[in-house]
């Protein structure tokens, strides 16, 4: 006990030698929990509207006024020809062309019928194809407008109907920050335990002072678990400033208990940092341990779950997600903070994250060795 | 010349010897690429859902059909009472539910009006609106089916073409900005350490008394990742196009050279970290936590800039990966040539001058 806790007095006043290090570690997550959750909305809306106007008649004027009102669409562009809005979509700065086309009311009123064309930006194929629903959805709408100023008598409903009645549980306001922030806190906090506990046994390869460590009687595990205590503090230090943002700037007071998201994080900040350590110990030099991590960190990150739906995936990406614990930590933080879960609710989440860090930790353990 | 030279083959010694971090670097990106670019789509498929079925109709029954047939939903259970709903919620399988009511079919048929209802898991927003405008677009599609029947006067109807990806895939949207975020974070991670790494260990002060110039040691480094960076954009085109089926509408060579324009801004920019930073561990602490969320979340392939409030938009502008993402996008799907990317191309300069001629500043000739 007494040697680790000398260790720990080392490790410690080595953190805090370094102020440049230290001070990013603190400043950086605040920054970035501040400024990027405001960034990550994908609801389709703002749809950059090109309309072709070759009828430029009272119908044509009535449909465009119809379709900027509804608030998916802006108006960017607006002419009589094709070609000029295919040049606006080419240079991005229209999404969706409408072509009205001559005769477009004469032939709605003397034919009964007439068509309206429109061409998107197909690219970025969900807006593409939302964006087209919400426009014919429109265009409908407006029909209906003009079947009734047609046919007034007898006042009938010609239409069958299916009103649909949506609602949204546990996020009524559909207020994507309080799905983002506390998933964002979480991406930071695994990039910074992992960076710092990545590097630091090679570091001390790397400069030479590992040698030190050997000849003294060190046991292994006083070894790791004296590089792990320190940064397992800084990590809920961290945590704690990330929580403390999210319910100044974004009001977000989660529904279940802090002390679960303690417990929670306490544990997976473990299995986080023997993995670090295990990095640590195969590296030879600094730059290996951070390809390494940062190379196993954007997976874990980018299939954690937060920025796109795991149920999308394919079969073979959905198994690597059973082995992230990125993910199990956004689950946690999303049942916690929305739906209020207990410490009971997730208990195989936190078994799964247990067995984590007793896995990597001992690895960890297991492969430092103190002869070279 | 011939310093400059020997100061290259210094620095190619210096990363062939290191054979398991080369190995990394030419690796990294290949797995990244095949990965993200299976695994990331904004696209919502087989959501799980959930159905409530009081009617039990022949409406309901083809309506369920309609679903269970698109893409986007599986069908995962069949409830039979309203508070069910909430449970199935609860183990966070279910996305959506839909609920009909007693008697639709008949009030569809004698008063023109029926009730669906739809209940979405919104804690997770983005995937809550994506799903419920797919139900309804689902629904509103059988309506049409029905009343198409019965043909009504004054109709108008909507022709709609899909440009550049007819077929939708999620990866056309998605990969170019992958190749944006990999070839970022790679390239600027490879020069990042070298000159921190020569202070760290000493060697900086011999370098420092030979007769080099600061601008061409600090060029000098840069050579040698730029040619692992070609290496890796060619793999990475190559899977691009040969494994994730994206095209190349214009010209490779342009492509080719942008790309190259690209791996040089991240450079400078990992030269950059390298000359301002005093230990390796910082220089990696700012090219990983600091460039991968602005870049993942500013660079547009994950979130519509458009959707962004306005002080956000302006520092997009500021990430290079944007600037890279919309030329990926013009030119190998659009087909469009330099003079509808000279805008784009002249940020991209401009930022490879910035970050070099800070980097040459900052680079130091007096240690402390």
């Amino acid at each position: 006990m007494r040697t680790i806790k000398f260790i720990l007095q080392k490790e410690f006043r080595q953190i805090f030698r370094d102020a440049s290090i230290l001070r990013m570690i603190l400043i950086m997550p605040i920054i970035q929990l501040v400024v990027l959750p405001w960034a990550a909305d994908y609801e389709i809306k703002n749809i950059k509207l090109a309309v072709v106007d070759q009828d430029r008649s009272e119908y044509s004027r009535q449909l465009i006024n119809k379709i900027t009102a509804s608030g998916y669409f802006n108006l960017a562009h607006y002419s009589s020809s094709y070609n000029e809005a295919l040049h606006q979509i080419e240079s991005d700065k229209a999404d969706l062309i409408l072509q009205i086309p001559i005769q477009f009311e004469k032939e709605l009123v003397k034919e009964n019928e007439a068509t309206l064309f429109m061409a998107m930006n197909a690219i970025n194929g969900v807006k593409a194809s939302l964006g087209g629903t919400y426009l014919r959805t429109i265009i409908q709408n407006y029909n209906k407008n003009v079947r009734t100023e047609w046919i007034q008598f007898p006042r009938f409903n010609p239409e069958t109907q299916i009103e649909i009645v949506s609602s949204s549980w546990y996020n009524p306001l559909m207020n994507y920050k309080y799905f983002m922030v506390p998933g964002i806190l979480v991406i930071l906090l695994t990039l910074i335990g992992m960076n710092l506990a990545s590097i630091n046994i090679v570091k001390e390869k790397e400069i030479g002072t590992i040698e030190q460590i050997n000849v003294t009687p060190i046991k292994k595990y006083h070894f790791i678990i004296g590089k792990l205590i320190p940064f397992w503090v800084m990590g809920l230090v961290v945590l704690t400033i990330g929580l403390i943002i999210s319910r100044v700037f974004y009001g977000i007071i989660p529904l279940g208990s802090f002390v679960t998201i303690y417990v929670f994080a306490a544990v997976y900040l473990l299995a986080l940092l023997g993995l670090g350590l295990l990095i640590s110990t195969y590296s030879v030099n600094q730059q290996q341990a951070m390809l390494l991590s940062f190379f196993i960190m954007m997976i874990f990150i980018l299939l954690g779950g937060l920025y796109t739906s795991i149920d999308s995936m394919p079969e073979w990406a959905k198994w690597i997600t059973r082995f992230n614990p990125v993910t199990y930590f956004i689950e946690v933080m999303r049942m916690v903070v929305l739906k209020g879960s207990s410490l009971i609710d997730i208990k195989y989440h936190l078994l799964k994250m247990f067995a984590f860090a007793v896995v990597f930790n001992s690895w960890a353990i297991f492969s430092y060795k103190k002869r070279s | 010349m011939k310093q400059f030279l020997a100061f290259v083959k210094k620095e190619f010694f210096h990363i062939w010897r290191d054979k398991r971090t080369l190995f990394i670097l030419l690796g990294m990106p290949v797995v990244q690429i095949v990965i993200f670019g299976f695994a990331l789509t904004n696209e919502v498929k087989n959501a799980k859902i959930a159905v409530l079925d009081n009617s039990k109709d022949e409406a309901t029954t083809s309506l369920i059909a309609e679903f269970s047939n698109s893409r986007y939903f599986d069908v995962e259970k069949n409830l039979v009472s309203y508070n069910q709903v909430q449970q199935e919620f609860k183990k966070g399988k279910i996305k959506l539910a839909v609920i009909f009511p007693q008697n639709f079919s008949r009030d569809l048929q004698h008063l023109n009006k029926a009730q669906v209802q739809l209940i979405a898991d919104a804690s997770d927003p983005n995937v809550a609106n994506t799903l419920t405008a797919y139900a309804n677009a689902i629904i509103a599609d059988y309506q049409n089916s029905i009343t198409n029947n019965r043909k009504l006067p004054y109709t108008i109807n909507t022709e709609m073409r899909m440009l550049y990806n007819p077929q939708l895939k999620g990866t056309y949207n998605f990969v170019p900005g992958v190749m944006a975020m990999v070839l970022l974070l790679v390239c600027t991670m490879m020069t990042a350490i070298t000159i921190v790494k020569e202070k760290e260990m000493g060697t900086m002060e011999i370098m420092l008394v030979s007769p080099m110039r600061p601008q061409i040691v600090v060029i000098a480094k840069a050579v040698p990742y730029l040619l692992l960076s070609i290496v890796n954009i060619i793999t990475i085109l190559l899977l691009s196009v040969f494994v994730l089926e994206l095209p190349i509408n214009g010209s490779i060579t342009l492509l080719m050279l942008e790309s190259i324009l690209f791996t040089l801004v991240s450079l400078s920019l990992g030269l950059l970290i390298s000359a301002a930073v005093a230990s390796q561990q910082t220089a990696m602490f700012i090219s990983l936590v600091a460039l991968f969320l602005p870049t993942v979340m500013l660079s547009g392939f994950m979130f519509p800039i458009e959707n962004m409030p306005l002080p956000l938009r302006t520092v997009s502008n500021i990430v290079p990966a944007k600037w890279y993402y919309i030329i990926v996008k013009s030119v190998m799907i659009k087909g469009l040539g330099i003079k509808d990317i000279w805008k784009e191309t002249l940020v991209l300069t401009g930022m490879l001058i910035f970050f070099l001629t800070m980097a040459i500043k900052k680079f130091k000739i007096r240690l402390a």
